[in-house]
């Protein structure tokens, strides 16, 4: 299993780091004429790309950070077995949930 | 030995001393400090020996061949792992004040002893030993020593376990199911070795909690290795070699 998590953290950082650097780039961009959630939902409403680019991103993310923090609770809380990984399954979960409820959110009329 | 009898005439320039502080007791012992001569030419090992001679009789070290070749007489010299006998007090950073302890990241016994077994069991738990299917009647299987596998296994078959890497090595400090640098480097030169019999089972352990993946590559074994060796390079290798295998589970 720990190989196959190694793995799967690197390909989603190999994922996540364009998509950071696109979203960040893009926040820049969007943000020169001031925030104004009405041009922002006016760009990613109906719009299968940001669809697409975010729900990819948060897909990343579910999968990344969860294999971050369990390397990170084994080390600094001596926490280990089915009952981490059952915690850290939850959390990517919730990312996963909530991320795409956000995306949901932006992107459907 | 420079010194035999502790005298005036065998110490160095102007009969200089130096204060050597020395760690005495277990793990909740602590520092003493002692009035060594210091020589002109004169290692680490070198000061232990004189104040076990002339001060402290009782004081407990390791030390065999005195010219870096069996691994026995590695300890904390100034904050830094290293093999006592090729280390100078000359060459020490910070010489003014030697301080000599006992490795890091291993039970202390006594003084400057540690506890070897920790870090050999950590290497049978790498699986980290060679296993053939041949007898000692059958010819030996030829290994080309130009082919790749057999030169990444030579840049790692030099270790000679003396335990300095994994007494520098950061995880080993906070992570105790990770087996170390020292278990890793034989592994990863037993995974490049054709005639070794036993990949599995050498790529469950590896692959396997306190492996090869739990290693933050900061590269301190590589800095300290006596040997000159890369431990970090031999990790690296082993996490590829364990990932690719491992992904078709």
């Amino acid at each position: 299993m720990e190989a196959r998590l190694f793995l799967l953290q690197r390909l989603s950082a190999a994922l996540l780091a364009p998509l950071v650097l696109i979203h960040l780039g893009t926040i820049l961009y969007a943000v020169r004429a001031g925030l104004d959630a009405e041009a922002i939902l006016a760009r990613t409403q109906a719009s299968v790309f940001w669809a697409l680019f975010y729900g990819l991103f948060v897909l990343a993310a579910a999968i990344h950070a969860p294999i971050g923090l369990r390397a990170v609770l084994r080390e600094w809380l001596a926490w280990r077995g089915r009952s981490l990984d059952l915690a850290m399954g939850l959390f990517g979960l919730a990312l996963a949930l909530l991320g795409l409820r956000a995306v949901y959110a932006v992107v459907v009329p | 030995m420079q010194d035999q009898t502790g005298g005036p005439a065998d110490t160095g320039q102007d009969g200089e001393f130096m204060a050597v502080r020395i760690w005495r007791g277990d793990a909740a012992g602590r520092y003493r400090t002692y009035r060594v001569p210091r020589l002109r030419n004169q290692t680490v090992l070198d000061v232990v020996t004189w104040v076990q001679r002339h001060l402290e009789p009782t004081l407990a070290y390791r030390f065999a061949c005195r010219v870096g070749m069996c691994g026995s007489c590695a300890m904390t010299v100034n904050g830094r792992p290293r093999w006592t006998c090729r280390t100078h007090t000359a060459a020490v950073p910070g010489r003014a004040s030697l301080e000599i302890g006992p490795l890091r990241n291993l039970p202390v016994i006594r003084d400057l002893v540690v506890d070897m077994t920790p870090f050999f069991e950590k290497w049978q738990r790498a699986q980290a030993r060679f296993e053939g299917r041949l007898t000692r009647r059958d010819p030996p299987l030829p290994v080309r020593p130009e082919s790749a596998a057999r030169r990444e296994a030579d840049l790692a078959i030099e270790c000679i376990n003396c335990g300095v890497c994994h007494a520098a090595c950061e995880v080993v400090a906070w992570d105790p199911a990770y087996v170390g640098p020292a278990a890793l480097n034989r592994a990863w030169s037993l995974a490049r070795d054709e005639r070794h019999t036993g990949q599995a089972a050498l790529r469950a352990a590896v692959g396997g909690d306190g492996g090869t993946f739990a290693c933050h590559s900061h590269g301190a074994c590589s800095e300290h290795c006596p040997v000159g060796l890369d431990p970090s390079r031999s990790i690296a290798g082993l996490k590829r070699w364990a990932a690719r295998q491992g992904a078709g589970d």
